[in-house]
């Protein structure tokens, strides 16, 4: 996993709460057996006129010029700021595959759903959870703002404005380890291995139906 | 001290503990589906690992299997790759066991394992899928994962995880007749919304819950997810065990026993106590169908379609006008005046006999809607589609002009050929409403089967206890 220090980047709005798996990788794209390549067809329905379909150049498709992400000012945006909610639905590990492959390495907002959270972490993509008020601020300061960009200090725990207004942000202290070194979980995991075994065979003993 | 069920269920699975309470988890059982694992038995091989345990892995294909013309196989060549690289992984991996495409026990993977007794009480329950929740009705702890944590436990046979907090949803009270556990966890989400239980692990309690069957009580927990929960379960009662008595997998002879007294002990304690309660009146509930692009979005069917104005919350507001604009509804508009395009009776929420039966019922001796263009009745497993066509079920509906299908995942999330057209208006069965779930374009109003079948027959939404 790539590892999470510190990044500096640009900043687009995305103004909407209960932004879903679906929104973010439509379901036809799951079909793929792969991890990457998703990021052309992030957001897809939202961000093309047309309807998407796996294997179809998205080079040349008619882009809608409402939607956020497509406007020249964001082009190149590597963090993202969104409302509450954001990732609910399906478990598709493609939504932060799609989104870090875009080229997200951050994602700001008022709440996550919980197994996206997840997944994010799993990938090296940081979510950050801010209080509304601190939100609404960047909202509005990215929105008037040309080129607004952000620090995310994962050391430090500090999302930091150019202004120098720094704002802390809380992150389980197990997951901080695992993206600062970019240590993957699985290796992390079976350093216990003695401990697996040894719980298991007390399970077989008390609850053998369980290992029929 | 006392416990909750979640205590009771979650001590008995931690096998280390780091110091920020990050637990690894022991994994009981681990349900496999070809969208979801084959990145994470690829990452497994890449990396020179072994499958943990495999008796720990019951697998299936539903999400692409096409559920009409079965002799042409899967014509679609993407989603017949990845069924394909399922069979091929499971035969080098080996599983508990596998009913791939065509298998007469081949369903939707959450019918398929409470159905053949692979969901067992006290069980940790993973798969790579949001509705794992829906096993928590025997009493697990099951939870729907990403496809990193699907490789992480089968190298591992753990899941990392964080405790969540605790919240009892109790249900008193008796429903009416024509209401279901669908309208309960419908009028649950649209009491606490959709991040109403964020960071929560909902325990669903109280006298209506526990007259709920086991299908019932899987309707409600498959959709504890759509209120933002990590888990929902339900305490192990008397009829979770009658449910379990001889199915394939569940224990027998001197280890039934055992296990029947260890499962008694599964219900919270007394005096346990939870961070949240919340509480519903039974009675109160009538059926619901939701007018919106989220679960919470719902409304009574006597109720009608809100008005962007009624919120104070700006982001409320948007999200309200936008969803009218897609749903392509008006403000107040009265629910039973919104005519239908499709409907679809089917999904892991309620694709079981007892929500086959309960459509059918409305069906019989009536005839879909002239106006409807197809309505569609998608068993959840080979199992229950060869109990309904024992009981007659099928003649009902094809009788009534259903389409009678072979069991998949099917327009729940529309990866086959059952889709919506765009701006095609659809009762389902399913759990998301999601913009796009059944179709690019489509539109989604979330019902109980029997309210499909009603809105079917009237070809708008319709009050199915009129009809009963
Ligand atoms: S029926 Fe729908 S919600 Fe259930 S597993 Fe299949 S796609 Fe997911």
């Amino acid at each position: 996993m790539e590892k999470f220090i510190k990044h500096e980047g640009l900043v687009v709005p995305l103004d909407r709460a209960n932004v879903d798996t679906d929104a973010i990788i439509p379901k036809q794209f799951l079909k793929s057996i792969k991890r990457s390549g998703f990021g052309p067809n992030a957001f897809d329905e939202w961000r093309y006129m047309d309807h998407g379909e796996p294997g179809k150049d998205c080079a040349g498709r008619p882009k809608n010029p409402n939607f956020v992400l497509n406007q020249d000012r964001y082009q190149g945006a590597s963090i993202l700021l969104t409302r509450q909610n954001f990732g609910c639905g399906s478990s598709r590990e493609h939504a932060p595959w799609a989104l870090q492959d875009f080229g997200f390495r951050a994602i700001i907002g008022d709440s996550f759903a919980d197994i996206f959270f997840n997944n994010c972490f799993k990938n090296g993509l940081l979510p950050i959870v801010l209080p509304k008020a601190e939100m609404d601020a960047l909202f509005g300061l990215t929105e008037h703002t040309p080129g607004y960009r952000l620090t995310v200090d994962l050391a430090a725990q500090l999302v930091v404005r150019p202004d120098g207004h720094a704002i802390p942000f809380q992150i389980d202290g197990f997951r901080k380890e695992c993206l600062l070194n970019g240590w993957d979980d699985i290796g992390l995991t079976l350093r216990h291995a003695e401990k697996i075994r040894d719980y298991e065979d007390r399970r077989k003993r008390e609850q053998p139906w369980l290992f029929a | 001290m006392a416990k909750t069920l979640y205590d009771k269920l979650w001590e008995s699975h931690v096998v280390h503990a780091e110091e920020d309470g990050t637990a690894l988890l022991y994994i009981d059982r681990h349900l496999v589906h070809e969208v979801t694992s084959p990145q994470a038995f690829e990452g497994l091989k890449l990396a020179g690992r072994k499958p943990w345990r495999i008796s720990s892995i019951v697998a299936t294909a539903d999400h692409n299997t096409p559920t009409s013309h079965w002799e042409r196989g899967i014509e679609d060549p993407i989603s017949r790759q990845q069924v394909e690289t399922l069979d091929v992984n499971i035969r080098e991996v080996g599983a508990l066991a596998y009913f791939p495409f065509k298998d007469k026990r081949q369903g939707i993977v959450h019918v398929i394992g409470p159905e053949n007794g692979a969901t067992l009480p006290g069980m940790t329950v993973v798969c790579g899928d949001s509705h794992t929740s829906t096993h928590g009705a025997f009493g697990c702890l099951a939870h729907g994962i990403g496809t990193s944590e699907v490789e992480h436990v089968l190298a591992t046979q753990c899941l990392l995880q964080k405790k969540s907090k605790a919240m009892l949803v109790r249900i008193d009270g008796k429903v009416g007749a024509g209401v279901t556990a669908k309208d309960i966890v419908l009028a649950l989400i649209g009491k606490i919304g959709t991040a109403g239980g964020t960071g929560y692990a909902i325990e669903f309690g109280g006298s209506a819950i526990r007259a709920l069957s086991m299908e019932g009580r899987m309707t409600v927990c498959n959709m504890a997810i759509e209120a933002g929960a990590r888990v929902g379960f339900v305490a192990v009662d008397e009829t979770t065990i009658a449910y379990l008595k001889d199915k394939t997998f569940a224990p027998k002879g001197g280890d039934w026993d055992k296990a029947v007294a260890y499962w008694r002990t599964l219900v919270s304690d007394a005096d346990a106590k939870f961070d949240a309660v919340v509480e519903l009146d039974a009675a109160s509930i009538v059926p619901q169908v939701t007018w919106g692009t989220s679960p919470e979005m719902v409304t009574g069917i006597n109720g009608s379609v809100p008005a962007p104005e009624d919120y104070s919350d700006p982001v409320k507001r948007e999200g309200v006008e936008r969803a009218l604009q897609y749903m392509g509804l008006t403000p107040r508009m009265p629910i039973n005046q919104v005519k239908i395009d499709k409907v679809f009776i089917g999904s892991c929420t309620n694709s079981r006999i007892e929500d086959l039966r309960a459509a059918a019922v409305v069906a019989r001796g009536r005839h879909v809607a002239a106006s409807v263009k197809l309505a569609l009745v998608v068993p959840g497993s080979g199992l229950v589609k060869a109990q309904a066509e024992a009981e007659g079920l099928d003649k009902i509906f094809i009788a009534a002009g259903f389409e009678w299908r072979q069991p998949g995942c099917s327009m729940c999330l529309a990866m086959n050929d059952d889709r919506l057209e765009p701006g095609e208006r659809c009762a389902s069965t399913s759990n998301r409403n999601f913009e796009g779930r059944q179709g690019n374009g489509g539109r989604t109003h979330l019902v109980s089967p029997a309210m499909a079948a009603a809105a079917a027959i009237a070809g708008r939404f319709a009050d199915v206890r009129e009809l009963l």
